[in-house]
């Protein structure tokens, strides 16, 4: 359970090796964290991810498997999750970036993309949200990302699967209001990570604790959306204003 | 088609006093004891829960997912005058038997600073008031009550004989035992409806601390306001007993028993966030200090004024604004009574200022294991939920609470820590056993007992 200042007691990480995901874990009190589900296909980056969390002193870290792409196995794999316990917090934190031009050049790339980013995340995050409401509390963070509030024309298709997921997302805390179960959106910008190392960085570009901090601030507040960081808000609501013909010569 | 994530007519979002952290249940009204049962023997998998006025502060009377059992239609009061007891339902509040009884000369045994709780309520958490040093909890003075286990069976138990134990695991075991259906305990005799106070400004803590270690066996009733935003901790001690109608005026005793007492408002629903700040709690403080005159003795006072100040004003919870507060209120031995400066002193430092503090001197534990008082000295202290650092501070000021042998009041709590419920309180394991023969399935269950693993 959640106590009465926002800690959460238990988080299902789907996606466990993201950084952005293990960093919130980071964030959150140590002393009230009893349970930490590391969901991702088995990878040494996920046993580091067990291992690194445990050293830091969090209590009750395991790892299981889980495929976003296998969609099948979604309700099942959530039940087991549920069935042995409360869930606070569930961070969808699966994605990837995908190669763009091979992508162009080959759509089958471009289907992973959106099998992973989009089709996947929205079959587990119903299958959560079906057993938030069932147990009456708790709230699913969607990362989702700038990237969707405007396709570039240098990412539009990893741009198109956050745009969807997105918009999947607000919908589905837009269902859930009133249930006392909740979705946070959370909407990084450029962070430093394995995602995007050897990338030229943009303007505001941040760390994966920055977007932590931000997630834990706005969960205690009860926020609905949030940009990481925050002043990304009014960039994205200026940049969703411009012209095509201008946007499209925008560098990057 | 129906979704799983519609809500039905029955689900209500529910939150304690503090209007921290909600969840979704759904509300079964019971009819009778019958209802109870048949409830108990229905439940899914997340259990159910009696709630009765929704007066404890966090989240010991809701339970997300499970069916909350609401038992107001278990009203009936039966004053028995020869004996001195009222036979009540589990749903009936406080406030309608002190309006049954009190006209007939008869007073609750206890009462917290609210009476708009139930009997069912009162014994679930154990309730103190400001009589405890004398009288004990409301428990202690029941008699029997009737329990509806987690096998759907009625139970009769008694503070003495073969069920004592489970009694007493009943008593401040937070409706994990069971569901109370009915109680009868002991009043009062009273021959008037107002009470005699004596009322004195103390400078300090010190004095305040002083004044009430001397001076409680002088009164039935006693306790400190305390300044929490001045750094002395100046405050006020209220003390009373029940006025004799010897006391009364002439026009008085034409109604000496009169007991009727009306909300004066109800706080509007829309407050900000941030409205009660250390500004605007320092000037509270400091006209409720001025009010109170340096000292006077003998003032009839009526049981509303005396008792339950804040039930005048309907939701008063209000106030706090949308992040909503919560109450940390401790226990301490006499010999730790300095913990009560330090929790003042860090309070303070952490900015969050409390219009009500509260300083209570408790006498002697009840033999139940689960039950909050404790000799020794007890604070309470509203917080706005919304404060920086508010959570490092109480999880330090219950680091020193535990070391001193102290402990929190659950019916308060909303953020201690499952090892430090387990460790301030050493009979939790006797009490499970209890709890477990009870209720072998496990379908009492709380928000409260899944954050406290209980």
């Amino acid at each position: 359970m959640n106590d009465a200042l926002g800690e959460p007691q238990s988080v299902l990480v789907l996606g466990g090796t993201s950084e952005i995901a293990l960093a919130t874990v980071r964030a959150f009190p140590r002393g009230r964290l009893r349970r930490v589900v590391l969901a991702a296909r088995p990878s040494n980056h996920r046993d580091a991810a067990v291992a690194s969390l445990t050293a830091a002193g969090v209590s009750g870290v395991v790892a299981v498997d889980f495929d976003a792409i296998d969609t099948a196995g979604h309700g099942a794999f959530v039940d087991s999750v549920f069935d042995s316990g409360d869930v606070d917090v569930v961070l969808l934190a699966f994605g990837v970036l995908g190669d763009q031009l091979a992508a162009e050049a080959d759509p089958e790339l471009a289907v992973q993309v959106a099998t992973t980013n989009y089709t996947g995340a929205v079959s587990v995050g119903l299958h959560v949200a079906r057993r938030l409401r069932t147990q009456g509390h708790g709230t699913l963070v969607v990362f989702s990302s700038v990237a969707g509030d405007r396709a570039r024309r240098s990412n539009f298709i990893y741009g198109s699967t956050k745009a969807g997921l997105d918009a999947f997302a607000q919908g589905l805390g837009d269902a859930l209001h009133g249930t006392g179960a909740s979705v946070l959106v959370v909407r990084p910008g450029f962070v430093r990570t394995r995602m995007t190392a050897g990338m030229p960085e943009a303007p505001m570009t941040v760390e994966a604790s920055a977007v932590a901090t931000i997630v834990v601030a706005s969960l205690r507040k009860g926020r609905e959306t949030v940009y990481a960081p925050g002043p990304l808000r009014f960039v994205m609501a200026a940049l969703k204003t411009l012209p095509r013909p201008v946007f499209r010569r925008m560098p990057r | 088609m129906e979704s799983p994530l519609s809500l039905t007519k029955d689900d209500r979002l529910l939150t304690g006093w503090g209007r921290t952290n909600p969840s979704l249940g759904r509300m079964h009204r019971c009819a009778d004891a019958a209802d109870v049962q048949r409830a108990v023997l229905a439940a899914g998998p997340r259990g159910v829960l009696a709630r009765g006025l929704g007066r404890s502060y966090g989240d010991a009377a809701q339970s997300g997912g499970g069916t909350i059992l609401d038992l107001q239609a278990l009203d009936g009061i039966t004053f028995d005058a020869a004996a001195g007891t009222v036979t009540a339902g589990a749903g009936a509040s406080l406030d309608a038997v002190m309006r049954a009884v009190v006209p007939q000369g008869a007073f609750v045994p206890v009462t917290p600073g609210t009476r708009m709780i139930t009997v069912g309520g009162a014994i679930g958490a154990d309730v103190h008031g400001k009589n405890h040093h004398v009288d004990g909890t409301f428990g202690a003075h029941v008699q029997r009550l009737t329990l509806v286990d987690g096998s759907g069976e009625l139970r009769e138990l008694t503070p003495d004989g073969p069920s004592a134990s489970q009694f007493w695991a009943t008593v401040g075991g937070m409706g994990l035992t069971g569901a109370v259906v009915e109680a009868t305990f002991d009043m009062i005799p009273v021959t008037s409806s107002l009470m005699s106070v004596d009322t004195r400004r103390v400078r300090d803590l010190d004095e305040a601390m002083a004044h009430m270690a001397a001076d409680d066996a002088q009164h039935r009733y006693t306790v400190a306001w305390i300044d929490s935003v001045s750094a002395s901790g100046r405050g006020i001690i209220t003390s009373g007993d029940h006025a004799p109608v010897e006391q009364l005026s002439a026009q008085q005793r034409e109604s000496a028993l009169a007991f009727a007492p009306k909300a004066l408002a109800t706080a509007p629903p829309v407050f900000p966030s941030g409205l009660l700040n250390t500004l605007t709690i320092r000037a509270f403080n400091e006209a409720w200090f001025r009010r109170a005159p340096k000292e006077r003795v003998d003032e009839l006072q009526s049981i509303g004024a005396f008792f339950h100040p804040l039930d005048g004003v309907q939701e008063w919870n209000r106030v706090y604004g949308p992040r909503g507060f919560l109450q940390y209120q401790f226990v301490v031995p006499d010999a730790a009574g300095h913990v009560v400066r330090t929790a003042l002193d860090r309070l303070r430092s952490t900015g969050a200022p409390s219009f009500l503090t509260v300083l209570k001197r408790f006498g002697p534990a009840n033999p139940a294991p689960l039950s909050f008082p404790q000799p020794g000295w007890t604070l309470a202290a509203d917080v706005p939920a919304g404060i920086d650092g508010l959570g490092a501070a109480l999880d330090e000021l219950d680091e020193l609470v535990s070391s001193v042998g102290g402990r929190l009041y659950l019916a308060k709590d909303s953020r201690q820590s499952p090892q430090m419920f387990a460790r301030t309180h050493p009979r939790l394991h006797e009490w499970q056993q209890v709890r477990d023969a009870l209720d072998p399935r496990g379908v009492f269950t709380s928000d409260l007992a899944r954050r406290l693993s209980i």
